[in-house]
């Protein structure tokens, strides 16, 4: 409360500047009042006592309620700045997480693709964060690409957000899971550990997207499944030797790694199909289109070949009765040979003018 | 806590001396005595500030070891690079809105752009290197310059029909700014990086371009 008996004093300094021998604040107020808008002389001799019991009250009545207002102002200001303050400041604590080497960082990302076999004793799960973070954001930039290139839309909020959300929010939340079924089957794993081990496992759904974005061949996702199956498979493979090594009975092992292993795997397939499923409509339709666009020009095709043949055939039967001589016989051979030849000929240019059209679109 | 009550205690003394500002005779002697930036045109002052976001945004285009990009740190230029991209990169035909229900483009470039460039200076800061907030945003965001250079050149490559000789073009451009950008943002932040480990520091750095510069080479629609 310094603050409020500094303004105090100030305020009776300035007061005491302006009206010289008043030591009542209430009535020097008032008189201040009546000073500034007319003469000062006569504020002064106009400043009656009776005043000081109905006015005077009043006025202190408000000045007191306009302290305790600023008063309760300052305060929540200052508890505002103060948890401001407080956040930035916890970043300190976070310190020790960030505690690591480059070359740490490249062996932890490889060791999360071999597994170990466990044994009796207790594998070891770092406590960081650093790469658990970095592998998400690069995950976030993936999903960015994939969405791009999927044409994705979001009716509300923003690609970016969608990809933040989705992986924060595996990320949070599955750990969250799994650290309560680990709570309650008795494995001994911390929550920070839970989260570096799951994030570091994030390493394979990367390799998977990039690889099945990069290289998006046809539509039986063949390619996708083999790389579900093999690096979605060993990273699993991976966090579930770490939970068996630290976990006692079967049933608590088989709930715990079973759990991680169906969110690790599902939110792999749902990232790819999610995000995904628009190219594959796309190319869908676009399939479907050409087929009918072909399909047109083929029955064209045929019309015009019937009607040619009944034009030949005809004028070949004219001839015949005409010339009727076995030279007739070899020239219609011949005739219909190149008649044959041409069509030929005009339907496969028929043919390559709407392929070439259809790359177009 | 305890600069909060100085401060306060400071406005509170300086009361009285603000009166003493306004007395007339000693106004004159003030104006002739000292250079007061109060008295100056403002557009002195404009010129001023313009001109020193002009210096900075030089020194990203030339980067070699400078701090005056480090000590007199603002947010103008950031935040110019920032709306510039947001509004380039947004789709401008009408047919294009309509498709992509008003297109959350703008939001996007200005979210990528703030929130990436949080995320890289507490990463910074929580590795353990010495830096303030602020002057890591602003060096990541003059970093950006190189960029929307590149940016510019691709909507004007982007007005002719695009073959895949162009695409060529624009892609190299913007892998060059790309280059550029990391490597200016590298220059400017080595010292504030822990020694042993720059490569932790540099990869959200590197990234976060690579975003920005993915999000412009996308951008096929002039």
């Amino acid at each position: 409360m310094a603050d409020t008996s500094n303004s105090w004093s100030s305020q009776q300094g300035m007061n005491q500047s302006a009206v010289i021998n008043l030591s009542d604040v209430g009535e020097m107020e008032i008189v201040n009042d009546e000073g500034d808008q007319s003469d000062y002389e006569t504020g002064f001799a106009d400043s009656p006592k009776q005043d000081k019991n109905g006015k005077g009250v009043q006025e202190e009545a408000r000045q007191r309620i306009g302290q305790h207002v600023t008063e309760m102002f300052w305060n929540a200001g200052k508890q505002q700045a103060k948890k401001a303050w407080s956040l930035y400041g916890n970043i300190d604590i976070l310190r020790p997480y960030f505690n690591v080497e480059p070359h740490e960082v490249r062996a932890r990302l490889l060791m999360s693709l071999i597994p170990q076999k466990p044994t009796n004793e207790r594998q070891r799960v770092y406590r960081e964060l650093y790469g658990p973070l970095m592998v998400i954001f690069t995950l976030i930039a993936l999903l960015l690409f994939q969405m791009k290139t999927a044409e994705h839309k979001v009716e509300e909020g923003t690609l970016m957000g969608t990809a933040f959300g989705v992986c924060f929010t595996y990320w949070f939340g599955a750990a969250a899971l799994v650290w309560f079924l680990a709570y309650v089957c008795n494995t001994r794993i911390a929550m920070l550990q839970i989260l570096s081990m799951m994030g570091y496992s994030l390493v394979g759904h990367c390799l998977v997207l990039f690889l099945g974005t990069l290289i998006h061949t046809s539509h039986d996702h063949l390619f996708f499944y083999l790389l579900w199956a093999v690096i979605g498979g060993i990273s699993a493979l991976k966090m579930v030797c770490i939970v068996v090594s630290r976990t006692h009975g079967q049933s608590q092992r088989l709930i715990v790694c079973g759990a991680i292993v169906t969110l690790h795997l599902l939110f792999l397939l749902y990232l790819h199909f999610a995000y995904h499923q628009i190219v594959e409509d796309l190319s869908d339709t676009f399939n479907s289109d050409l087929q009918l666009k072909i399909e047109p020009a083929n029955l064209q095709n045929k019309d015009v070949n019937e009607a040619v043949k009944k034009v030949t055939f005809s004028a070949l039967h004219g001839a015949k009765q005409l010339v009727n001589s076995p030279a007739a016989e070899g020239l219609h051979k011949v005739v219909s040979k190149s008649v044959a030849g041409d069509i030929k000929h005009v339907v496969a240019d028929q043919k390559a003018m709407l392929m070439g059209n259809q790359t177009k679109f | 806590m305890a600069d909060v009550e100085f401060h306060d205690r400071e406005i509170m003394n300086d009361v009285p001396l603000e009166g003493d500002i306004t007395v007339p005779g000693l106004k004159t002697q003030y104006e002739d005595q000292e250079i007061s930036t109060l008295d100056e045109p403002v557009r002195e002052t404009i010129m001023r500030d313009v001109k020193a976001v002009g210096t900075k945004f030089w020194h990203v285009l030339y980067p070699k070891q400078s701090s005056s990009l480090l000590k007199e740190w603002d947010l103008w230029g950031p935040l110019i690079l920032c709306v510039f991209l947001a509004m380039m990169l947004q789709g401008s035909t009408e047919e294009l809105n309509k498709m992509r229900d008003g297109g959350p483009q703008f939001a996007e470039v200005f979210v990528i752009y703030w929130v990436g460039a949080v995320i890289v200076t507490l990463n910074i800061k929580l590795l353990g290197g010495n830096i303030s907030f602020f002057q890591s945003i602003c060096v990541l965001g003059y970093c950006v310059c190189p960029l929307a250079i590149s940016l510019i050149i691709c909507r004007i490559i982007l007005i002719a029909s695009q073959t895949t000789a162009l695409f060529v073009v624009r892609f190299i451009i913007v892998v060059i700014a790309f280059g550029w950008s990391t490597f200016a943002s590298t220059a400017f932040l080595t010292d504030c990086h822990p020694p042993n480990r720059k490569a932790l520091a540099i990869y959200p750095i590197f990234l976060f371009y690579f975003v920005i510069s993915w999000l412009i080479i996308s951008h096929t629609h002039s």
